[in-house]
């Protein structure tokens, strides 16, 4: 009977906690995580793969949110997602997840842009196009509090991605908060103005690789490889050698632009480049502030689950300490594993 | 020995039969979804029935903490309007289609082409020119069941209209009927419960269309709300949702059913049931 709930766990998908060799991690496309595509065809994942003797599947996902669902529900041991998608997703339903690397934050590669209108107050009673309760969202929300505006002086209309551009390009359609390469392509059309973005609420929007904490805990191999191969790539592509071009070349060629426009999405984000950087930020006060925001945000629209009590009912660990209730911490800042790679330990 | 072709079981086993694996399937869900909480109460994947029963009567019985809208019934009837309306429109516009051009050649002649090339263009593919030249309101949600739904039954209607007796067509001529007349009189009362049949077939395209139009653009509406918890993985909220699309389907295809019969008996006369 129990191989039998055994069998039948592993048919649903349930993530088992014991040491492994093999895993699969998800990402897909965005700037900040076109890395995890380069490293998975170069290579350079295989070679940390093998230095820990393990077997590491990278799987590029169409659709992000259903990576993260296919996540949640046990079918990857790590994937790509923001600070915000990680709390209402995994961590929302009850999977203890970690942030293994701090990849990167946005600085004005989502934003909200107007036609016709130049100032952020002019949204009061527009119709606003976006994917509801993602990122651009809460964007939009802290966007509001600080013209003093609040998303009961306008309709948000949920758009899917794909169709933002589409959309922008009809008359009815006058406001739209979205991200890059989204976001430059409407700001090239005529009469657009972006009025808010994300390098004014900098370090709220945080790109990161979360993995399973049961997982994690059980193969820190795992860990130090995906660490090991992300600092390598990081390292590759922020040179200007001949090698660090073709990387990046290759990243703007796998997102649909070229070297000119990555370069210009990289702009506009704030990558961390080494280890040392990503650990001081993950350390920071700050840190812990910017996901209180992000989780009344997400209590305040009923992403929490509806057993939430409050914005506090899952309890976010981070270096700077625990927010929210600590009997319930389901998602984990750690900088353990960057650490080692800033000291070399790996 | 009896062969297995020709054994036919009888009514209270063939009930028993029907019944089996519709039990089968809820057992093996209810045990998934048992051994999934127990080794994490808060998954989501597979939500027990009552979690599935406080998701509905929250977004049913109590108004929402946003707008204060009963959510369940505003989206029901938001889709309801949208389906209605464009399987109407298609209705109307196939059966003056088939009907037209099943009656006069001429007429058959010019528009069947064009009408064969429209039926053959994937309506989905054309979404985004719909959202380009008509918005993203109502509008291209409706045109986007008309265009999916309209040409099926137009050519369907052809087809049964060309099929009609000719006898019955000269027999109307030989009593002093002109067109017009054969066209009311003739055709249409015969070719109604057609149409009541095109349309029971087509209604499962109209959800299809409907939902994928809500998915994209929508403030409101049965899909908009499944493609929106999506976001947070509320399968507590959108396995109850397709249940209802699905009854919601199926009363409605019983409702047309009701109607063809009271209306049209004399069609349903060499049905068995």
């Amino acid at each position: 009977m129990k191989s039998l709930a055994l069998a039948l766990s592993l048919f649903l998908l349930v993530p088992s906690a014991f040491a492994r060799d093999s895993f699969k991690v998800a990402w897909s496309i965005y700037v900040g995580w076109m890395p995890w595509g380069y490293a998975a065809d170069h290579g350079i994942v295989k070679k940390w793969a093998d230095k820990y003797d393990i077997d590491i599947e990278v799987v590029q996902i169409n659709d992000y949110v259903e990576s993260i669902n296919q996540y949640t529900a046990g079918g990857f041991d790590a994937c790509v997602m923001t600070n915000m998608d990680a709390l209402t997703i995994p961590a929302a339903g009850g999977v203890d997840s970690t942030a293994l690397i701090v990849g990167d934050f946005s600085n004005g590669n989502d934003g909200v842009v107007l036609k016709g209108k130049d100032s952020l107050k002019d949204i009061a009673g527009q119709k606003v196009n976006l994917v509801e309760l993602s990122v651009s969202h809460y964007l939009l929300a802290r966007g509001l509090e600080s013209v003093g505006l609040s998303e009961s002086d306008l309709t948000v209309v949920n758009t899917s991605d794909a169709d933002m551009v589409a959309a922008y390009a009809t008359d009815d359609v006058t406001a739209v908060v979205t991200w890059n390469p989204l976001l430059s392509e409407i700001l090239a059309m005529p009469n657009s103005h972006k009025v808010f973005d994300s390098s004014q609420i900098p370090g709220e929007i945080i790109d990161l690789l979360v993995i399973n904490t049961k997982t994690m805990e059980a193969n820190p191999k795992l860990a130090k490889a995906l660490v090991g191969a992300w600092y390598e790539t990081m390292a590759l592509m922020s040179s200007d050698s001949d090698a660090g071009i073709a990387a990046r070349t290759a990243m703007g060629t796998a997102s649909g632009t070229d070297l000119a426009g990555y370069d210009a999405q990289l702009a506009s984000t704030k990558m961390f480049y080494t280890p040392t950087d990503a650990v001081a930020f993950t350390n920071s006060p700050a840190l812990k502030d910017t996901m209180q925001a992000v989780a009344e945000f997400s209590f305040d629209h009923g992403l929490l689950g509806e057993g939430a009590p409050d914005a506090g009912f899952i309890g976010i660990e981070t270096p700077a300490g625990t927010y929210g209730s600590t009997s319930n911490v389901k998602l984990r800042f750690t900088p353990e594993y960057m650490q080692m790679a800033a000291d070399g330990k790996l | 020995m009896k062969k297995l072709v020709n054994f036919t079981p009888s009514r209270p086993w063939a009930w028993l039969l029907g019944v089996i694996p519709l039990v089968l399937v809820i057992g093996l869900y209810i045990w998934g979804s048992n051994a999934r909480l127990a080794e994490n109460p808060n998954d989501k994947l597979l939500p027990s029935f009552s979690q599935m029963g406080n998701a509905m009567e929250r977004m049913a019985l109590q108004p929402s903490k946003r707008s204060g809208e009963y959510l369940f019934w505003t989206d029901t009837a938001a889709s309801l309007r949208r389906l209605g309306l464009g399987i109407a429109i298609a209705a109307v516009v196939g059966l003056a289609f088939g009907l037209l051009t099943g009656a006069f050649p001429v007429v058959n002649a010019s528009v069947s082409p064009l009408l064969t090339v429209i039926s053959l263009i994937p309506p989905l593919a054309l979404l985004p020119i719909l959202f380009i030249v008509l918005g993203l309101d109502e509008l291209s949600k409706v045109v986007l069941i008309v265009i999916g739904v309209a040409p099926f039954i137009a050519r369907d209607l052809q087809k049964h209209t060309l099929e009609l007796p000719r006898e019955m067509l000269v027999k109307a001529q030989t009593l002093g009927a002109n067109s017009l007349q054969i066209l009311l009189r003739v055709l249409l009362p015969q070719i109604m419960p057609r149409l009541i049949d095109a349309v029971r077939l087509s209604l499962g395209t109209g959800w299809l269309f409907l939902i994928a139009a809500e998915a994209i653009a929508a403030t409101d509406g049965l899909g908009y709300r499944i493609f929106l918890v999506r976001r947070y993985l509320a399968m507590d909220v959108i396995i109850p949702y397709v249940f209802w699309i699905t009854l919601l389907a199926f009363l409605l295809d019983v409702a047309l059913a009701w109607f063809s019969r009271v209306l049209y008996p004399w069609h349903h006369r060499s049905d068995k049931s």
